[in-house]
């Protein structure tokens, strides 16, 4: 019988949300790493009892969980994130120099056609790889040691590597996303790398169009068409119909186009979904309204989707690995909020409902369409 | 036999419960402790002290015979209470919100 796994990192640990493909009823596991940070789980496309889990404490450093059997038992692989060489140096918050140092593992993304391969991407922000299920890894260093990187500055939250993006059509194709330089293609696997920013534009820099430093969010593909993304940037939403050669701003109508996730129908390329957030110091939806906003044009137009969803009184956030997207033939959306709900809908956006209400606050959301 | 307490997290990690017990060769140190902790559990790799520098993580502290040893260099000896298997070397997670 066809159904879902949400699954769920949180402030405090990692829930596991499961249900049949009505999606209506929902059993939950959990908390898994009680009282850890779990900043991202997420499945194996090529065997979704595959799942690779980020652990993460301020006082305990990082762990990477496994599970073999779909989340119902983890074990510890390995956590040691050692960069390549002597690391250098990047740009601290006040413009000095600040030694390359790991922090944490924000996302984690399994090869789309082996298990045991997964790539991980870090803060301070570089890309690693395992070919050994979690047991090791490496770092693809192309990335951090490219020409700009000395340059590269954090974010408000960190300079954290948070999106990766395999090319469905091409595996040595690969997109990344780092707050805040901004985002990057490689071709050879991970050996060197492209900025692809050209057509954004950041306020919050000096050279408002520089080939990096731009706060992006965001990126997503759909699987059927690998040359569109979408991104959501700190302020704008952007699209591109040349794999990040060139940008071009799609906000449209939106209320406002600050905002952290961005994500694709499974079955319609040109759907999007987004949730615009006031701005970038007041994290929390227009006039207390938590609206998804949905365009099926691929931006510019844009529609509020506010049915189950509050429409009073919500000044939770939206972070930018907490929404994904199901497979089922009516495409499921999910995310999770700061306050600890994790909505879904059955039918593309059009009705929600919370899977549960009061978890801690909500870092992550992935989903699995199993068969 | 060094007596050595985990903070509850580390614990879990660990699948111990009360104390650890550990044989320690030559001369007794913060840095001989932990490698035979390391060693006799390597999950806790990297969640006392980092990976490559060694270094203590930034909340973490060591305590013993109500003395915070956190700031003596790794190789100092530890006190005899410790070494003697009278007190145990606490390793303890920094007091803070959250």
């Amino acid at each position: 019988m066809s159904g879902v796994r949400v699954l769920v990192g949180t402030r405090k640990g990692a829930f596991v949300m499961t249900s049949d493909a009505k999606r209506k009823r929902w059993d939950i596991a959990g908390p898994h790493f009680a009282g850890w940070e779990i900043y991202h789980v997420k499945g194996s496309p090529a065997d979704p009892n595959r799942l690779y889990a980020s652990q993460t404490s301020g006082w305990f450093g990082q762990v990477i969980q496994r599970s073999n059997d779909g989340g119902k038992t983890w074990e510890q692989v390995g956590s040691k994130f050692e960069y390549e060489g002597v690391p250098g140096t990047h740009q601290w918050y006040d413009g000095t120099p600040h030694p390359w140092e790991f922090k944490r593992v924000w996302h984690l993304e399994p090869s789309l056609d082996d298990p045991d391969t997964v790539y991980a991407g870090v803060e301070d922000a570089a890309l690693f790889k395992s070919t050994d299920a979690g047991q090791t890894w490496k770092e693809l260093a192309g990335l951090r040691e490219h020409d700009t990187g000395k340059h590269w500055q954090p974010g408000a939250g960190g300079m954290c590597l948070h999106t990766i993006i395999i090319d469905p059509r091409n595996p040595k194709r690969m997109f990344v996303a780092i707050s805040a330089a901004g985002a990057f293609r490689t071709e050879d696997a991970g050996a060197t790398w492209l900025p692809v920013n050209r057509g954004l534009r950041s306020a919050q820099i000096p050279d408002q169009d520089a080939e990096v430093g731009h706060c992006v969010h965001r990126i997503a593909m759909h699987r059927s068409n690998p040359d569109v993304l979408f991104m959501q940037k700190h302020w704008d939403v952007m699209r591109s119909d040349n794999g990040g050669d060139s940008w071009q701003e799609v906000s449209g109508n939106l209320p406002t186009d600050f905002g952290f996730p961005i994500d694709v129908h499974a079955h319609e390329p040109n759907t999007i979904f987004v949730v615009p957030i006031k701005s970038d110091s007041e994290h929390y939806p227009l006039e207390g309204k938590l609206r998804v906003y949905r365009s099926r044009t691929g931006g510019n137009e844009w529609e509020a989707l506010t049915n189950g969803l509050p429409q009073e009184n919500c000044y939770v956030n939206v972070l930018r690995d907490a929404m994904s997207v199901d497979s089922l033939d009516s495409c499921g959306v999910y995310f999770g909020t700061t306050g600890g709900q994790v909505y879904a809908s059955p039918d593309a956006g059009d009705t929600w409902e919370p899977i549960v209400r009061d978890l801690p606050a909500v870092l992550s959301v992935e989903v699995q369409t199993l068969s | 036999m060094i007596r050595l307490v985990l903070p509850t997290h580390l614990k879990t990690l660990a699948n111990v419960s009360g104390e650890v017990r550990l044989d320690v060769s030559g001369t007794v140190t913060q840095a001989a402790v932990l490698d035979a902790l390391e060693a006799a559990y390597p999950m806790l790799q990297g969640t006392i002290r980092d990976h490559v520098t060694l270094k203590r993580r930034a909340f973490v502290r060591f305590y013993a015979c109500e003395q915070d040893l956190s700031h003596e260099p790794p190789d100092t000896p530890l006190p005899d209470d410790v070494v003697k298997g009278k007190e145990p070397f606490l390793v303890v997670g920094a007091m803070a919100g959250g």
